[in-house]
Order: structure tokens, then C-alpha cells, then sequence
């Protein structure tokens, strides 16, 4: 990963490509490299849809190596939705080819002179480009299924779907799995809308001609490969839990906790939760001929997804994880997996962030488009998405500009982004990490939940107002330097719980770039990527009014616990005090 | 004194879901688990009311209790 490549696709006469070496990049790779990148380069004023914003996509640290579970691809830019910079990740394929193809970052830049929808090819010998038309408003599936009839098998699709080509806030961008199903989206923040204001509908990238990244030090590397391997295989959560149940084995501790937002936040458990439940879904998938354990790409040792199929065994989509499982779940008062399934099939292939779209979904259910419950419902109105009818723009610009049209009181975003499967109430925590994040509200970002609910990496009392801030933080500086690496973001559990995980993790970047990091740098390296989203988003006119939960959160107590949010905002000011 | 017990994800095997139980006064979250034949070692979090909850406490009568492995997603 020694290159940058530079696409200009508002060059004269078409897309020009430049390559360049990292240069002042080097040692960076996934969020450290597309935040700091962004943040130097993109006007924060300027309009996200504009030529001046920038679609950098960066393979992580390890990325392309046989370092296991690290093909996460971070894609960064200046967001539609929130106004602040963004960074959203994947797991797919499409990391670990750009990564052995040698780029550092493939960078979009620019804005084209007409509409044509262009194609980008990326191979062992440069960089193709083709305009392909026919594509236009093809959802995800059909456009891979039309492209891999040109391009095969053997590579890795990036591509936007009808949200993206009609640049609405919660437009994704899709990268394909193993079986090249467009499953894996960098969801958050409407990166898809800039990827269709630069034109483009898909990237292909092909691993032909490229072999895995090579260690400095392959013997140090492979022995800690191994350790970290083990690590992972070891702990109850990477090793048992997430295989055989998925993240969706969730639903039912965070029921139980009261922790659960129930038709658009209004209480803290749903009747439901038991129809919906990881356990429940595994059942279902393994008795209809799918799977509860799958990896979305290869190396992953944790496999925690899953392939979901109909009543007569044909594939609907991957396993729904469970924030997917509760924004149009619990969220929307739905109890019914196929019906969940099928909203989260629709997500995809019209390329879409399912947790801002079922939280739109439900804002509009509070606004009185369709009553909560209504699962029929909710596939008609998200369905609008794919058509491009006005009511459908509206529910994929995001949960924000819906509660607006639907003139809804109760909006649960943060930076114009919709909350996640927690409420902050009955999860302190976590409400510290959706006040604080740079990238608005983000439960991956400072995943509190662990030690707030699941007692990994220590317990902090959920419903206590002490020790979230510290909690917070650190779990905030931990995940921007994972988020670097290109490791899953679930290798926290065993890297908070057992200390020689966490060693070997700081090993494999030593043995592979022949560095002498320390724990120290790690939490250095994830203060610098904070530090710097932070710069560009007070340079964007962000100001601690922004670091704030919406005020309802404050004032309606949730059930059961009836409590509410009730960290002061001085305190929040408190989390980037380094 | 009654307890409502419920159970998740590889608790359930060879067990139950959900039941109705009866205890002495007095039965702390030890004895409860003890009795089912969860090994000590393998929980994750038991919530009581709702609020996380170590093996020596004692539930009221009528609370409900849920065992959990140690689980995780996100």
C-alpha cells in the first residue's frame, strides 16, 4: 500500500487518473488515513455534493494481509447528512483487493461535467474507465449481476443503488461478499450520495496478479497472527456468541435491560422482542436451509453473520444484524423477521444505511404516514426509495428530514443522524458516545454497551451518571485506532478482555511494518484521528450545542426505569479534554 | 416465593426459555443458577428487574430474573 490513486472526475475530456506515492500519508491506513486526509484536504464549508469534497476509500493497516478478520474498508468524506466529516466502514471484499492491488486510498475527487454514470475498473494494470448508462436507477443486485457478466467472479464490486444516484442523506455505498451479494455497506452518513455526485456507479476491483501483503518480519508476524487467532477464538463473545447467534443475540439483553427504543424511543421494551430475537432468527435460518454463521469476507475467523432465506428456501439476503433487526423491528413496532428481512433486501439493493431508513421509517410512523406495526406498510413506503417518487426521497434523506416533513417532535438524531439500538436513557454510556461523536450519532464509535450491558472490558453501572465520560472517551480513542487497522471492530472483545489479545494485535502492526509501537502509540494514533475529525468539524461551524442529545431525551423518562438523560452538557464538553 | 427465570441464547439447551419457579425465602442468584446447572464460570450478565445483578443478591418475591452467557454483538 505505497500509492495513493487519484481519480479526477471532473478532468477535461473524462476521468483522469493520478498515482502518487503516500507521501506525507504513510503509516496510516482505514479512518486514520480518510480522516486526516479529509480533514486536510476537503473545505469544510464547502457543499457535500460539490466538486470540492472528496470520496477517499482506504483498506486498513492490515488489510490484504493474513493477518485474520481485517478486511474492513473505511470510506471518508464530508457527509450529506450531518455536515461533518465522516467516516463509515465495511467488511466485503473490496478492502482486501484494493489493499493487494497496493493503494493506500483511491480518492474520487472532482464532479463531472454531464450525468453519465461511469465505471471504474482497477486491476494490476491501472485504472479503466467506461461510461454505462444502462445502469442508471439499478438497484444493487441487478447492478452486479449486470456487471459480473462483463468483469466475473473473481473481484470485488463497489456500487451505489437508486439512493445513491439521487444523492440522499442516507445513501450507502455497497461492497459484495464472498458470493458477490451487495451486503456489505459503508452505510453511514450518506457516503453513496457523494459517490453519485462524482458519477460513479461502481468500481471493480480485481485481484488478479496480486498476491497478500508481506510482513517486514514474516516470522514475528505469523507468530502473532497466531496469538491474536487464538485471542479471538477463545473468548465466549468472538468465539461462540457472535457465530452462532450473530450480533442480533443482542435483542433480547437489551430488552431485558430496558434499554430497548420501542416504536420510535417511546419505551424501553417491546412486547415483540422474542420474535425477533438473535435466538429466534437463528432458528429460523438454520430450519429454512440458510445459515447462522457466515463471514463476509474471506479470513474472518468470527463469521458472526448469516444467510437468510424465504419460507421456501430461497436466499432473501444476509443475516439482518441487529441494529438492521431493530430499526425496523422494535423501532417500528415490527415483530415479523421476514418482514424485517425483506426491508433490510430492499436497503441494500436500493443502497441505503438501515439504520437511518428504519429510523426514518419509524419517525414517519410517529408522524402519522402508517401506524407503528404496520410491516406491509413499511415495505410500500421504502419501496417509494427504489422509485424515486418524491415520498421516497424523503424517507432516504434520513430520519432528520423526515421528522421535518412529518412535523415530528421526537427526532432521535444527533448531527442529523439517526440513533441506534440503544436507548441513552437506560444506556448512559452510549448516549455520551452519540452526544460526543464526531460523526454524529454512531453506537460503533465508543461502543459503551460493552462494559455499560455486557460486562466486557470491565461494568459501569448503564443507569449511573459516573464514570461515562471516561468510559466514553477511551472506548472513542480505542475504536478510532482499530477503525485504522482494518481490523472488525468485534475483535474488542477479546482485545478489552484479555491483555495478550490486545499484545498481539499491537505485534501484528510491528512485525508487518517493522515499527516498535507500543499501547501508548495506539492510543496516540487514535487521539490524532479524533483530534482531526474534531478540527474539521469545528472548522465545518460545529459547536458544543452539536455535542448534545435531542432535548426530549432530557425531559421524557423511559420506561421501565423512568429515568432520563441526565449527564449535563459540561460534563460532555469534558470528553475531548486531551 | 415465586420467580419469574428466564433464560438465553446456549442457556436455553436442555433447559428452558421461560418459567414460573418456586424458591425459598431467601434463594440468592447463586442458588438459583446452582440449581439449574449453569457453571458459575460461563455467565455473562443476570439482570433482576432490569438492573444487572451479582450472584449474591437476593431477588424479591415476584421479580424476574434473566440469565445470560457471555454474549456481544453491536
Amino acid at each position: 500500500m505505497d500509492n495513493i490513486l487519484r481519480i479526477d472526475m471532473g478532468a477535461p475530456g473524462g476521468p483522469k487518473a493520478t498515482m502518487e506515492p503516500v507521501g506525507a500519508y504513510a503509516g496510516l491506513g482505514g479512518r486514520g488515513l480518510t480522516s486526516v486526509l479529509v480533514s486536510k484536504e476537503v473545505d469544510p464549508l464547502c457543499h457535500p455534493l460539490s466538486a470540492a469534497n472528496k470520496l477517499v476509500m482506504s483498506p486498513g493497516l492490515l488489510t490484504g494481509t493474513a493477518a485474520t478478520t481485517s478486511g474492513r474498508i473505511s470510506v471518508g468524506c464530508k457527509s450529506p447528512l450531518t455536515g461533518g466529516i465522516k467516516e463509515s466502514n465495511a467488511g466485503g471484499q473490496a478492502g482486501q483487493v484494493m489493499a493487494r492491488l497496493g493503494y493506500a486510498a483511491v480518492i474520487l475527487e472532482g464532479k463531472p461535467l454531464n450525468d453519465d454514470l461511469h465505471v471504474i475498473l482497477i486491476n494490476k494494470d491501472g485504472v479503466h474507465f467506461s461510461v454505462d448508462n444502462s445502469l442508471r436507477m439499478l438497484g444493487n443486485y441487478a447492478t452486479v449481476d449486470k456487471l459480473r457478466v462483463q468483469y466475473g467472479e473473481k473481484v470485488a464490486y463497489m456500487t451505489i443503488g437508486q439512493a445513491g444516484e439521487m444523492k440522499l442523506g442516507a445513501a450507502s455505498i455497497a461492497c459484495t461478499d464472498r458470493e458477490l451479494h451487495p451486503t456489505r455497506h459503508c452505510g453511514r452518513g450518506g457516503p453513496g450520495a457523494v459517490m453519485g455526485a462524482k458519477g460513479v456507479k461502481a468500481i471493480i476491483l480485481d485481484e488478479a496478479g496480486t498476491t497478500l501483503r508481506a510482513a517486514k518480519d514474516p516470522v514475528a508476524f505469523k507468530a502473532a497472527g497466531k496469538v491474536f487467532a487464538d485471542g479471538i477464538k477463545k473468548h465466549a463473545v468472538s468465539g461462540q456468541a457472535l457465530p452462532a447467534y450473530g450480533t442480533n443475540v443482542l435483542t433480547n439483553i437489551l430488552n431485558e435491560a430496558g434499554g430497548y427504543p420501542t416504536n420510535n424511543f417511546k419505551t424501553g421494551q417491546f412486547a415483540g422482542a422474542s420474535k425477533i430475537s438473535g435466538e429466534a432468527q437463528a432458528a429460523l435460518e438454520v430450519k429454512r436451509g440458510g445459515s447462522a454463521t457466515h463471514g463476509c469476507h474471506r479470513g474472518c475467523i468470527i463469521q458472526c453473520s448469516g444467510i437468510f432465506n424465504d419460507e421456501h428456501g430461497n436466499y432473501v439476503t444476509k443475516q439482518p444484524e441487529y441494529e438492521t433487526v431493530w430499526s425496523h423491528g422494535g423501532h417500528c413496532g415490527i415483530d415479523d423477521l421476514d418482514v424485517i428481512a425483506r426491508l433490510d433486501r430492499l436497503d441494500d439493493d436500493f443502497g441505503l444505511d438501515t439504520i437511518e431508513t428504519g429510523v426514518a421509517i419509524g419517525v414517519a410512523m410517529e408522524g402519522g404516514l402508517l401506524p407503528f406495526g404496520d410491516g406491509a406498510g413499511a415495505i410500500r413506503v421504502l419501496e417509494e426509495v427504489g422509485k424515486g417518487t418524491p415520498l421516497g426521497r424523503i424517507i432516504g434523506s434520513g430520519a432528520g428530514i423526515v421528522g421535518k416533513c412529518f412535523g415530528v417532535e421526537r427526532v432521535p438524531v444527533v448531527k442529523n443522524q439517526a440513533l441506534p439500538a440503544y436507548d441513552p436513557r437506560a444506556v448512559k454510556g452510549i448516549g455520551v458516545t452519540y452526544a460526543t461523536s464526531t460523526m454524529g450519532a454512531d453506537h460503533t464509535a465508543g461502543y459503551a454497551i460493552a462494559t455499560n450491558i455486557l460486562k466486557v472490558g470491565g461494568f459501569v453501572d448503564p443507569l449511573k451518571t459516573e464514570g461515562q465520560v471516561d468510559l466514553s472517551r477511551n472506548l472513542q480513542i480505542a475504536t478510532a485506532a482499530v477503525d485504522a487497522t482494518g481490523m472488525c471492530l468485534f475483535i474488542a472483545f477479546p482485545v478489552l478482555d484479555q491483555p495478550e489479545t490486545f499484545q498481539s494485535l499491537v505485534d501484528l502492526l510491528n512485525a508487518f511494518y517493522g515499527l516498535s509501537l507500543t499501547g501508548d502509540s495506539v492510543v496516540a494514533l487514535g487521539k490524532t484521528i479524533l483530534s482531526a475529525e474534531r478540527d474539521f468539524n469545528t472548522r465545518a461551524g460545529f459547536t458544543a450545542v452539536d455535542d448534545r442529545l435531542p432535548r426530549f431525551f432530557e425531559q421524557e423518562p423511559v420506561a421501565p426505569h423512568q429515568v432520563t438523560f441526565e449527564i449535563k452538557g459540561e460534563e460532555l464538553d469534558k470528553l475531548y479534554n486531551w | 416465593m415465586e420467580l419469574t427465570v428466564k433464560l438465553f441464547a446456549t442457556f436455553r439447551d436442555g433447559r428452558f426459555e421461560k418459567a414460573q419457579l418456586d424458591y425459598p425465602p431467601g434463594t440468592t442468584l447463586a442458588n438459583i443458577v446452582d440449581a439449574l446447572r449453569i457453571p458459575r464460570d460461563e455467565i455473562g450478565v443476570m439482570l433482576v428487574m432490569g438492573r444487572h445483578a451479582e450472584l449474591e443478591h437476593t431477588p424479591a418475591p415476584g421479580d424476574t430474573v434473566a440469565i445470560f452467557p457471555r454474549i456481544g454483538g453491536g
